[in-house]
């Protein structure tokens, strides 16, 4: 069974066939310069000897949010740590708002980063200072005028909903007030690029929400743009409008959201979806599922309904017309960006001849067909 | 009562002023030098804002040579340094010398735990949003290190206020002193307990007055 299962639907062709890196079609090709760009960016630690990044390259577009998911140690943290050198590449180019920032001193790299805000996982708040004072520590840095200072708090504690926390100190906040903050100070000196490192991985599922709805809503009104840090899928499903998934210090898979969810080409990637849109088939279904009669065969897919044909009766027609049986294991309608999108496990019974026509068939129609291996399943 | 003769009570305040003195001025010098000696094993340190062997390594081994003289073979040791510096080396003022010395080393080791205590991540905060290296350590890491450095200085004034016993040796005088040579070697077990009822008193006062400064200074 194992054998049949893992059989690709087609020796060529893009069914079954899992090309090394997924390149999903950029969005809208954009005309105007990235807000980053990053070419071949290899670091290695000193100690330990990790290779953390390895050959990473990619691209965000101004007002665009993009996400970097990753399990833990897949070097998350030291890609976004080199967009602001906070880590120092070994090697590659990291374009940064037109600066090139490995060519830039010291101070030049300061005046840089001061264009740039940066959320972290734990806050990193002063906690000697009130809220205000946090909030104004970059204008502060930056030599602004005490008066000037207050005039930008002022203007910016209605915006992270703290108006009324103005003087109370870190300790006296929730995670989330907390993360309000940081994102508050990160913005002070109006960045047009924002950093977040894990922002949302010390807030419980709610907060979660209301961060991110912030950091939406505050990318609308301020024109930014944000490259964001998680482990979650949720959060890139939430508020991504790309994605890159990170394994190893690679970049596996990189996309728009919607396709890199719908269409997952990377086992790793498949995982992390299933998180979130159920792309998994529990164990125990497939064992249950009954044996291929004399002469038939049975195969294990995945469709998705996506684009224009997503509505059509599909099954019941490939069924009449091709005398294939279909037996359905798992199905789910979901919406990703405002796209709507069904995912359907399916067991597939018939000649092999015809088992084979009718998914090819399906997938003239524009719908994705993936074979469900053992390991997926 | 008969012991406390208007003498004796002279000789009292008298000792309770020398104590204040050798302690008081031996805070402010060892403050003032540890505070940047910290800051530049801190600064200096492998991983720190500008790592630096060739400054680190000495500075961190004079402070530990200094930490590990015993104090009254120290006092002795530095005699000619002392004479250098204050001009004599006997009484309240030469006693001021071994005891800043002793302090200082003490409390740069102090400051230094202090400063280490400071969360990384506010210091990459700073880094993050442009900040200089001397922004880092005057808006980031004095400030947050401050209830720290605080209860450091607390800890090093109650030490000094025995060290300052020992100052005897070279005739500085002071509370201990007055101890020892009345309470002991007189016989007098009154002034030694007065003195040592002044000493617990002024320790505890300090103590908790420094208590009560970092609780005031921290927003934990
Ligand atoms: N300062 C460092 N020194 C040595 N090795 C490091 C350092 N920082 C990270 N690494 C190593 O580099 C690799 C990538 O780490 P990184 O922090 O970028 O991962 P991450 O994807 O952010 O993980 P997490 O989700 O746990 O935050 C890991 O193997 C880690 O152990
Ligand atoms: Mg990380």
């Amino acid at each position: 069974m194992a054998g049949l299962l893992a059989r690709p639907l087609v020796a060529a062709g893009p069914l079954g066939h899992t090309p090394p890196i997924m390149q999903h079609a950029p969005s809208s090709p954009s005309a105007s310069p990235a807000a980053i760009t990053l070419a071949g960016l290899t670091k290695r630690y000193a100690s330990g000897g990790t290779l953390a990044l390895d050959d990473v390259s990619l691209s965000v577009q101004p007002g665009e949010i993009f996400g970097i998911v990753g399990r833990s140690g897949a070097g998350k943290s030291t890609l976004i740590r080199c967009v602001n050198l906070l880590e120092r590449p070994d090697a590659g180019q990291v374009r940064v708002l037109g600066h090139d920032m490995l060519a830039l001193d010291d101070a030049g790299l300061r005046a840089a980063r001061r264009g740039i805000g940066m959320v972290f996982q734990h806050f990193n708040l002063h906690s000697r200072r009130t809220v205000a004072e946090n909030i104004a520590f970059p204008l502060e840095i930056a030599g602004l005028p005490a008066a000037e200072r207050r005039a930008r708090v002022a203007e910016i504690l209605p915006l992270v909903g703290l108006e009324a926390r103005a003087k109370a100190y870190p300790a006296q906040l929730s995670g989330g007030q907390k993360q309000r903050v940081g994102i508050a100070r990160a913005l002070a000196s109006r960045p047009r690029l924002l950093l977040c490192d894990e922002a949302t991985s010390a807030l419980d599922p709610e907060t979660t929400e209301e961060i991110l709805a912030l950091i939406r809503d505050l990318r609308a009104r301020l024109d930014l743009t944000v490259l964001l840090i998680t482990h979650e899928m949720a959060v890139v499903k939430a508020i991504c409008d790309r994605v890159a998934v990170m394994e190893a210090g690679r970049v596996i898979e990189q996309g728009r959201v919607f396709d890199v969810f719908t269409q997952p080409s990377q086992p790793t990637t498949r995982r992390f979806v299933s998180e979130v849109i159920g792309h998994g088939v529990p164990e125990g279904t497939i064992a249950r599922l009954p044996e291929p009669g004399p002469g038939e065969t049975r195969y294990l897919a995945h469709v998705l309904f996506a684009g224009p044909n997503s509505t059509r009766a599909v099954i019941s027609q490939a069924s009449r017309e091709f005398g294939v049986d279909f037996n359905i294991v798992s199905g789910r309608i979901d919406e990703i960006s405002g796209e709507p999108f069904g995912v359907m496990a399916l067991a597939a019974y018939g000649e092999p001849a015809k088992v084979t026509a009718a998914l090819l068939w399906m997938q003239q129609l524009g719908l994705a067909v993936t074979p469900i291996e053992e390991d997926a399943a | 009562m008969s012991w406390l003769t208007p003498t004796m009570q002279e000789l009292l305040l008298e000792a309770f002023w020398e104590t204040l003195i050798m302690v008081g001025a031996s805070t402010v010098i060892s403050v003032a030098i540890g505070l940047p000696l910290a800051l530049l094993l801190y600064v200096t340190a492998p991983g720190g804002l500008s790592p630096n062997g060739w400054i680190n390594r000495p500075v961190g081994l004079l402070v530990n040579a200094l930490r590990s003289t015993p104090f009254i073979i120290l006092m002795v040791a530095i005699i000619p340094f002392t004479r250098l510096v204050a001009g004599t080396s006997i009484g309240t003022t030469a006693a001021i010398v071994p005891l800043a010395l002793a302090a200082t080393a003490f409390l740069a080791r102090l400051f230094e735990n202090a400063l280490r205590e400071v969360e990384p991540g506010v210091i990459e905060a700073a880094r993050a949003m442009g900040a200089t290296r001397l922004q880092i350590v005057t808006k980031v890491l004095v400030p947050e290190a401050l209830p720290g450095l605080i209860a450091a200085t607390t800890v090093a004034v109650v030490s000094l206020m025995s060290f300052s016993a020992m100052a005897g040796a070279i005739g500085g005088g002071g509370l201990g002193d007055l101890g020892i040579r009345f309470g002991y070697q007189r016989f007098m077990p009154e002034v030694m307990a007065t003195v040592v009822i002044l000493l617990i008193l002024l320790v505890q006062g300090l103590q908790s007055f420094g208590d009560w400064l970092v609780r005031r200074l921290s927003h934990r």
